[in-house]
């Protein structure tokens, strides 16, 4: 499937979703160009993770549009959207506690392949895939765990895996919710410099509260409030900009 | 190859068992198969799928009739009427999944509950064509490439080729590259969905597969018993087979056939000294549930690996 091209790697256009009577995301639109790093910050409960839950499929909003390079992805379901290159982590770990770090990366790498449909031969049949996830894994310094499973790491690596299982995919479009949370000054810049190693082909979209960290790795900066956009634009703009000061960086 | 020396007296003991063990004993095994390729595909949904089904006895109890309505109404051969079985309850495999895979959880377990429901008591209400509560008597076993199945050993050594088939089977389903990632989709399923697996999908062919294995239970069973009657599409059938493969080990492969053996073997021997066997099976449960929650077979490998670990 080859998308029509776009001049954005991701747009929003006119979102909306309610629940019930509380309105969650109001007339939001982004714009946002491929190989941008931008970063979406706002107080709790201003509608950041259930945008990001639209923008994955999880949620499907009300009205208005959303499109991954220029297609139309409104209607797609997650998995669709995951095969036209976007990938996202989650704010609650949400990992197989079960399996190794090797098998949850493998799975990764498997929902994009053929091969996850395949009956008859074992997932250890699919050598390719095993020696991608290591080698993720040493890219996010986890290779020495492979092996253990996940519920027997730490929770700051636990954050990695959730990184490595993304950065497996090698998306066009990820979208990182809070990737920096809960996690240790060493972890933090641990973490930091594995988002700034992110090639250029991937654009990055970021929801983080840890404003020393994530301003350096970001280029453009949305605010949300309320469900609405209150300011979008470069990052220095928008950290000038009074009405961040007023409704975030002030307080 | 640890498992080939575990694995080679298994084989013997199975393959042999006619020849030092009553008649009783070699049916007793047979009807031990039946159940274990029954629990077998249960537990593709229960243990790998996360599907918790307490309709399963549909497919058998619908093999079971189908093959008897098409071998003694419509006189057709066991051959034809074989395939015409399987296919038939597979594709209500195919339809109930569509039905009950709008939903999930508890309410997947309604809908498989109350559509196996509808089909028990139609087998009971239609009664000019299932016969009602008098059952289907005087069936007949089928004689593959002209072997007659009538004495007890011929069975069992049939049931035994038929249950082998579908263990390698269901082993080959669950640890294949799809059997991950059925059990990621069991897991974490809002996590697949973003990794690009189609969740619903997945799903839906597990319990087609299921449905294949439950209708080929079914066929034994008729064969088996050369009877069939309403109970065995009834909540209890399928409830049982749900027990024994809670109380084996859901999501392992050797737990449901260790399962659906307790059954069988409580049904028999207990039946036998107490009247109300039903209410020793409850206890024998409980107990299990109790003091091994994950069920006999993951409880007794880690006993057994914290025994070894202990004596080093």
């Amino acid at each position: 499937m080859i998308p029509p091209t776009s001049n954005h790697a991701l747009e929003v256009i006119d979102l909306k979703k309610a629940f019930g009577g509380l309105v969650v995301t109001q007339n939001v639109s982004l714009a946002i160009r491929p190989g941008e790093r931008r970063l979406i910050i706002g107080p709790n409960g201003a509608g950041k993770t259930t945008l990001f839950n639209q923008i994955s499929g999880d949620m499907r909003p009300n009205s208005g549009q959303i499109k991954l390079f220029g297609t139309d992805v409104t209607q797609f379901p997650p998995y669709r959207r995951a095969h036209l290159g976007l990938s996202r982590t989650y704010q609650i770990i949400t990992l197989f506690s079960g399996d190794t770090l090797e098998h949850n990366v493998t799975l990764g790498l498997l929902g994009l392949q053929p091969s996850r449909w395949q009956m008859w031969r074992p997932l250890s049949y699919y050598r390719g895939l095993a020696t991608e996830a290591r080698r993720t894994l040493d890219a996010v310094g986890l290779l020495h765990l492979a092996a253990h499973p996940v519920s027997d790491i730490a929770y700051g690596e636990k954050r990695r895996v959730e990184f490595a299982m993304a950065l497996a995919q090698k998306p066009r479009v990820l979208l990182l919710d809070e990737p920096l949370a809960g996690l240790s000054n060493t972890e933090r810049s641990q973490v930091k410099s594995l988002i700034a190693s992110i090639p250029r082909e991937t654009t990055v979209v970021m929801i983080e509260h840890d404003m020393d960290t994530a301003l350096d790795l970001a280029e453009t900066v949305t605010l949300l409030n309320y469900g609405r956009v209150i300011v979008d634009g470069e990052r220095d703009a928008v950290i000038a900009d009074e009405r961040t000061r007023e409704v975030y960086l002030g307080a | 190859m640890k498992w080939i020396a575990a694995a080679t007296p298994l084989a013997a003991l199975l393959l042999l068992l006619p020849s030092f063990a009553g008649d009783f004993y070699v049916n007793l095994a047979s009807q031990i198969f039946i159940a274990a390729i029954f629990a077998l595909s249960l537990n593709l949904l229960v243990g790998y799928g996360g599907m918790t089904s307490l309709g399963h006895a549909s497919y058998l109890g619908v093999a079971a009739y189908l093959s008897a309505l098409l071998t003694s109404r419509y006189g057709l051969g066991h051959g034809p009427a074989a395939i015409i079985t399987i296919t038939g309850t597979t594709a209500m495999a195919a339809c109930f999944g569509i039905i009950a895979l709008r939903a999930t959880g508890l309410g997947f377990l309604m809908i498989t509950l109350a559509l196996s429901q509808v089909l028990w008591g139609l087998a009971y209400r239609m009664s000019a064509v299932t016969n009602g509560d008098n059952g289907m008597a005087g069936l007949t076993r089928p004689m593959p490439f002209g072997i007659s199945l009538d004495s007890p050993a011929s069975f069992y050594w049939f049931a035994l080729v038929v249950t082998s088939i579908a263990f390698v089977m269901m082993a080959i389903f669950v640890s294949s590259s799809f059997g991950s990632s059925l059990k990621g989709v069991r897991d974490q399923p809002r996590r697949m969905a973003a990794l690009g697996f189609n969740p619903w999908m997945i799903r839906w062919i597990t319990f087609i597969y299921a449905g294949f294995w439950g209708g080929v239970s079914g066929l034994l069973y008729v064969y088996y018993n050369k009877y069939i009657h309403p109970t065995s599409l009834s909540t209890t059938s399928s409830a049982e087979a749900l027990l024994g493969v809670i109380a084996g080990g859901s999501g392992t492969l050797g737990g449901p056939v260790v399962g659906a053996a307790l059954v069988l073997l409580l049904k028999n021997y207990a039946s036998a000294y107490i009247e109300r066997w039903n209410m020793l099976l409850g206890l024998v449960f409980l107990f299990i549930v109790l003091v091994l929650p994950t069920g006999i077979v993951p409880g007794f490998t880690k006993l057994m690996t914290g025994l070894r670990r202990g004596s080093r």
